[in-house]
């Protein structure tokens, strides 16, 4: 009981050291807290992949009650929005090249007669494709309208698909990219932080005072690790609350659950982050080698693009990333509700690189080559 | 000659605000002159101003009021027509350590615009001076610290400035090496007629100078040669003989503790030097003197510093009495080896730091470990604090194996380091409450012995430890050292960068530890120093030159006719040196 | 003195500064090897192109008018549809995430179908939302084509009744391939992060080691101490944009229709505003630690979210479009992406330039004003 409670005094006392140094700074106490909520907001609002804003050109070469209706439906919609009517097809380009249109739409002279006497009517839709997904939400847009317009002409299909959508209804993109920027924020400055903490200590000298004290690798360790998972929860915290009453993006899972992914998925970073600690020779080098390991890892965890478009071997390669996980894992939570039994098999690759990257670590401090 | 000064400084203020958020005078109302072509040092305590003005001279910080010429020229005004003409070599000499010695005099030379035909002639001089030329090749980093700090000394120089300042060059420095950087300035001075103004900690230095200049707080205590500064201590200075059997830093600390009679004492050559306070007389000096006999001896700038040193601080600063120093209680028997090294090795790829070294430590005992910069001192330091394994040898601690024995083993001993280890961004307080929880002290235990240490230390513990003046950080690294009460403590160069009172100070908490039963290792640059330790070992190239008492160390040089510590270094230093030639020679 | 002094210590220093960034291997890694690692993650790791769906069909009905319906899921690249036969056990897989999508097929299909409209249900996985309107698109898609012919078969008159169909051209990059504007994209990112990595520590560093108080007391200007710390960093920029360009021509075979000589000049100006923000953190914060965090968040996060590069500008909020404006990250992007895709648009790249140089000026000046060769504010 007493070795019990010495042996939990050292580490308060190096987890109580580590903690002091961080928030002593009010530079520093800033920069643990503005950045995750200044990020959380600006994200949460740039970061869609949702129309909200199209704007579009006419070319209308037929003027009539067909064309006008066509074009009503489109501006009905709120999405779409006309900034020019062209009067000749070689206008068509100079709006599309300076960006001012993302959509033009030509409507030849024949368009009336031919919807008229009931025959198939074709009609121009010009898009800029530099933004290829934008073009293809565009495009689709477009199609639906006119599937409607077609509907309304009396052209039924024999199958009416009626379509649903669980655990986010109107299929906006930010609940999709919420939940995972409460994994990728936190993510960054996690693992900057740990892997900064030795390398600092090393570049002051102060590393070597700690090592001729009776801390064993474990405890030094855990002094270590504890400060900068608590970081990344409060990091997560932050946005967690951003996303849940700023947002209100509903949350649909058990807070226990997603408090105990975020903790694994943070320690599994937080390893990740030490080992560069320990091998990096100063400070420099530790923040390079984390920057090489972050992109990649944002790169390749399913937050911009999902994971399964991705090439067979690339895809076996995310296993090896905390993020993939952490970011299935609280999207899961959050928005499907999943219990543990549904996400057990995303602890595993999680604890695999907390396992092996913690140990590491610990024989790194004291074993690394002078 | 030209007669105008070099520098003329008149009613200049500086004054920065300190971390408490009041404003504090460095520089209050300085007034002097420098004379062209001389040497003129400026000495004084820790936070007495002298990098201050340095800086204001160099152009880098802008003074509050008063003026300051350069050359002949309002450095404030002007400072990049003042940084064109003058050379000068901060502290920290911004060496870079990736590029080779060639690389970084190179750069230097382009900086200054020194013409392609010029460079070849002044570059071999510089090296051949230095004693650089056979390293061009290496990196800097890779550099011990006194060949660091000449090449630092090399770059300043690449050109033949109009006034050379050098801040506190021989700071970490070993003897031999700082011989040759003053060998170096000497010749410069006594060549080119390069006027110099260096800032020193070291007496022996300011005694070279032509001129030497006392601050204190900001202000200016003295001016003048070093003959004119001695006269003050005339009549003042004695030397005592301890009696048979006893060391000489007993006696020492005996003076020292009497601040009512004398000014000063310290342990040289097997004696005691000492300052009696000019109010009292000789016979009151019997008192604490006891049966040790004494003579006048003739006086010395360091006399006349300390005494300076002593009036304006008053009793402030004064070692505390030795009884509070923590006595240990002392298991086993006094003779007991505490530290057993024998055949220790260490390699570091094909060079080897550290060949085949062996020597015991007995408890209570002080034990010093000399050697000039980079000769395999911090290397066997470092392998004895656990930090560094052995390649191959016996080596044991306290009875175990401190790189492999259990933590428990290291809650024994305690280790100060060569730069301030510790984290600055923390308080006293709050230093001290972590190292103290790192030695499992906890509650009550550790409240008082962090409020012992904070009045042992003089420390005030909400002070902010990154922003300490130097003096006050070494004895915040000397009271975490000592919190959990360690058997052994190591000190690696603990005094270097800190002045003579805080030195004295620092000593005699060490000699009333190691009376207490503390075993002390530690290594120095300051050779009078060794004159504490009961024993002491020469190490260079990594082969053990000498090992016993200072007094057996001197003897060994006898012949050459060393009479100090500092001789007798360099003589054994020199010795190993040529014999190592003559074995390199023969093969 | 002046000009040949300027030229002879210009040189010294950026001969400094190459040395250094060669010297540690760290350097290298990110500046040579992170872009190689980028290109092929970029393009061949990151697309939107959902191939493969998981489709989970639930057919109650087993008529051959339902089997006929979902035939069209079948033998298609974008599904690989698999069948179970209760709806619980469909919804387990959702549950699980084994599955992105049902498609439920009532008992009663044909019996509605024959009387004129049969009702199929499509349950989405909407947590991966774009995935989600991707597949219900395909589906729908597949299943009205069915539909259509059925409902040819069973008599329903498609003649006589007016469709407008749509003839759907995309401008600048025809085949709608993600790689198109992952590509000029990966110039701006791989620019950014140069500036960001490898410049940000640069002067923090030499604060730290005390290097500058010995260059500040020689004839030495802040501004040759600026360039010189730009020149190395500029040439690994130029390295990593000719990687990036012949990736692009040759690898991923990205069209190019601007002229090489302005998307060249245009990156290289875009890469010095980014060197000379990086050397501006470094120089304003003085020390490594924070220097590095605001490195990270200051410049790559937002050049990768906010640019315009994934996330169209048009579907963000003004507020955010105005601070997407303030970044040089996001001028450049629309302009490379312009150049690659839709050629020399001339009012576009002027502008653009125009903004890019202001940026680098406007940086440079005050990254030499915090290397004002002074120690006042430090003490």
């Amino acid at each position: 009981m007493r070795r019990c409670l010495d042996y939990l005094a050292k580490v308060w006392a190096l987890v109580h050291k580590e903690m002091l140094t961080l928030v002593k700074d009010p530079a520093n106490r800033t920069l643990l807290i503005v950045p995750a909520l200044m990020q959380a907001l600006l994200y949460g609002y740039g970061a869609t992949y949702d129309l909200t804003n199209v704007p579009y050109a006419v070319l209308d070469q037929s003027r009539g009650a067909a064309s006008t209706e066509l074009l009503a439906r489109l501006d009905g919609t709120g999405v779409f929005h006309r900034v020019a009517t062209l009067t000749s097809s070689g206008q068509l380009a100079g709006v599309i090249d300076r960006s001012e249109a993302l959509v033009v739409i030509s409507i030849p002279s024949d368009f009336e007669e031919r919807v008229a006497a009931g025959q198939q009517a074709p009609l121009q839709v010009i898009l800029d494709g530099r933004n290829s997904s934008t073009a293809g939400s565009a495009a689709s847009y477009v199609s639906s309208i006119v599937a409607s317009y077609n509907q309304s002409l009396g052209n039924v299909s024999s199958i009416a698909v009626v379509s649903r959508s669980w655990f986010n209804p109107n299929l906006e993109s930010r609940w999709n990219m919420m939940p995972g920027l409460i994994a990728s924020l936190s993510l960054i400055q996690t693992l900057m932080l740990a892997a900064l903490s030795v390398a600092r200590e090393r570049e002051q000298g102060t590393f070597d005072q700690l090592l001729v004290t009776p801390f064993t690798p474990l405890q030094i360790l855990i002094g270590k690790a504890v400060p900068s998972i608590l970081v990344g929860l409060l990091q997560s915290t932050i946005i967690f609350l951003i996303i849940l009453f700023w947002f209100k993006i509903p949350m649909n899972g058990s807070v226990w659950l997603l408090y105990l992914a975020l903790f694994t998925f943070t320690t599994a970073s937080v390893g990740i982050g030490l080992s560069i600690s320990a091998v990096a020779l100063n400070m420099q080098q530790a923040m390079l080698y984390t920057f090489m390991l972050i992109m990649p890892f944002m790169l390749l965890s399913g937050l911009l693009t999902p994971v399964r478009n991705m090439p067979e071997a690339l895809q076996m390669l995310t296993y090896a990333n905390p993020l993939r996980f952490g970011i299935d894992t609280v999207r899961r939570i959050y928005l499907e509700g999943a219990g543990l039994g549904d996400i057990a098999f995303n602890f595993i690759p999680l604890l695999a690189v907390a396992i092996i990257t913690l140990p590491l670590a610990a024989w790194l401090f004291r074993n690394r080559l002078a | 000659m030209n007669e105008t000064p070099t520098v003329v400084v008149q009613n200049l203020c500086k004054a920065f605000v300190g971390p408490d958020g009041k404003r504090f005078a460095a520089i209050d109302h300085v007034s002097m002159a420098v004379r062209a072509g001389e040497l003129t040092a400026l000495v004084g305590p820790d936070g007495a101003g002298k990098t201050t003005l340095i800086r204001m001279m160099a152009g880098l910080l802008k003074p509050d009021s008063g003026s300051l010429q350069v050359l002949g020229i309002d450095v404030a005004a002007h400072p990049q027509s003042v940084q064109d003409r003058i050379s000068y070599m901060p502290q920290r000499f911004g060496l870079y350590e990736d590029l080779s010695v060639q690389e970084n005099l190179d750069l230097y030379a382009d900086l200054h615009g020194v013409p392609q035909e010029q460079r070849h002639e002044r570059f071999t001089r510089m090296l051949d001076m230095t004693d650089l030329a056979r390293f061009t090749e290496r990196p800097a980093g890779k550099l011990s610290g006194g060949m660091k700090q000449k090449l630092g000394l090399a770059c300043t120089l690449v050109r033949s400035p109009d006034l050379l300042i050098l801040d506190e060059p021989s700071v970490g420095v070993d003897p031999l090496s700082r011989r040759d950087l003053w060998k170096i300035v000497q010749q410069l001075v006594d060549e080119e007629q390069l006027s110099v103004i260096v800032s020193t900690a070291y007496m022996d230095e300011a005694e070279r100078c032509g001129r030497v200049v006392v601050f204190n707080h900001g202000r200016l205590l003295a001016d003048g040669s070093p003959g004119t500064l001695r006269q003050r201590a005339r009549g003042m200075t004695y030397t005592a003989s301890p009696p048979q059997g006893t060391p000489a830093r007993e006696l020492q600390a005996r003076l020292i503790d009497r601040p009512d009679l004398i000014i000063d004492a310290v342990p040289r050559g097997g004696n005691v030097r000492f300052i009696r306070r000019a109010e009292e007389d000789e016979p009151r000096l019997k008192d604490v003197l006891r049966d040790a006999p004494y003579e006048p001896r003739p006086e010395e700038l360091e006399d006349a510093f300390m005494m300076l040193l002593r009036q304006q601080e008053g009793e402030k600063g004064a070692t505390k009495p030795s009884g509070e120093a923590p006595s240990i209680a002392v298991n086993g028997r006094q003779d007991q080896p505490v530290i057993v090294v024998r055949d220790l090795v260490r390699k570091f790829g094909d060079f080897t730091a550290v060949a085949s070294t062996s020597f015991e430590v007995i408890r209570g005992e002080i034990f010093g470990l000399l050697g000039p910069n980079g000769a395999g001192k911090t290397t066997t330091f470092r392998m004895l604090c656990g930090l560094l394994p052995a390649t191959s040898g016996y080596l044991e601690v306290a009875g175990r194996n401190l790189r492999t024995a259990r933590a428990e083993a290291r809650g024994r001993i305690g280790y100060v380091s060569q730069k301030f280890a510790l984290y600055g961004n923390l308080s006293v307080r709050e230093n001290l409450e972590f190292f103290g929880g790192a030695y499992g002290l906890r509650g009550q235990t550790l409240k008082e012995r962090i409020a012992a240490s904070l009045e042992q230390f003089d420390l005030d513990p909400s002070a902010q430890s990154g922003i300490l003046p130097p003096g006050y950080k070494q004895r915040l690294a000397m009271a975490t050292g000592l919190l959990h009460q360690p058997d052994i403590l190591f000190l690696d160069e603990p005094t270097s960068g800190i002045d003579p009172l805080a030195r004295r100070a620092f000593w005699r908490t060490i000699t009333a530890l190691a009376k207490g039963g503390v075993t002390i290792v530690i290594t120095t640059h300051f050779m009078e120093e060794a004159e504490y330790c009961d024993r002491i070992a020469i190490q260079d190239a990594g082969k053990m030159l000498a090992l016993g008492t200072p007094q057996q160390v001197r003897e060994q040089t006898a012949a050459s006719g060393a009479q100090d510590m500092n001789s007798a270094f360099i003589a054994i230093v020199e010795q190993g040196r040529a014999q190592r030639e003559i074995a390199a020679n023969s093969i | 003195m002046n000009t040949s002094g300027f030229t002879t210590r210009l040189v010294a220093l950026t001969r400094k500064e190459m040395r250094q960034m060669l010297r540690d291997r760290s350097n290298l890694i990110v500046g040579l090897l992170l872009p190689v690692v980028l290109i092929l993650l970029f393009g061949y790791g990151l697309s939107f192109d959902v191939k493969d769906a998981r489709v989970t069909v639930v057919l109650e009905d087993g008529s051959p008018a339902a089997r006929h319906a979902v035939a069209g899921l079948q033998g298609s690249p974008y599904f690989a549809p698999v069948w179970v036969r209760t709806m619980d056990e469909a919804e387990r897989l959702m549950q699980e995430d084994k599955t992105d999508a049902i498609l439920y097929v009532p008992g009663d299909f044909s019996r509605q179908q024959a009387a004129g409209l049969g009702r199929v249900q499509l349950l989405l996985n909407g947590v991966d939302s774009t995935t989600a309107s991707t597949i219900e698109g395909y589906v729908s898609g597949a299943l009205s084509r069915q539909g259509g012919q059925q409902g040819d078969r069973l008599g329903n008159k498609s003649a006589g009744v007016a469709s407008v169909v749509i003839v759907q051209r995309t401008w600048f990059n025809e085949p709608g391939e993600s790689t198109w504007f992952f590509v000029p994209g990966l110039i701006v990112l791989v620019m950014t992060l140069i500036g960001a990595f490898l410049t940000s520590l640069l002067i923090a560093r030499e604060w730290e080691r005390g290097t500058l108080e010995s260059l500040f007391v020689t004839p030495v200007r802040s501004l040759e101490l600026v360039l010189a710390k730009l020149a190395p960093y500029t040439l690994v920029g130029a390295i990593d944009l000719a990687m990036c360009l012949l990736s692009a021509k040759y690898l991923f075979r990205v069209p190019m229709l601007g002229s090489l000589w302005v998307i060249v000049v245009s990156s290289m100006l875009y890469l010095l505003v980014s060197l000379a923000l990086g050397l501006f953190i470094s120089g304003a914060t003085k020390n490594q630690f924070a220097a590095s965090q605001m490195a990270l968040l200051a410049s790559f996060m937002p050049a990768m979210m906010l640019s315009g590069f994934i996330f169209d500008l048009r579907n963000v909020p003004v507020v955010i479009q105005g601070v997407s404006y303030l970044l040089p990250a996001t001028h450049f992007m629309s302009l490379i992406k312009t150049l690659f895709m839709a050629g020399d648009i001339w009012p576009d790249i002027l502008r653009s330039c125009a903004v890019l140089s202001l940026y680098a000026l406007v940086l440079i000046a005050a990254t030499c004003g915090k290397l004002r060769k002074t120690l006042d504010e430090t003490t």
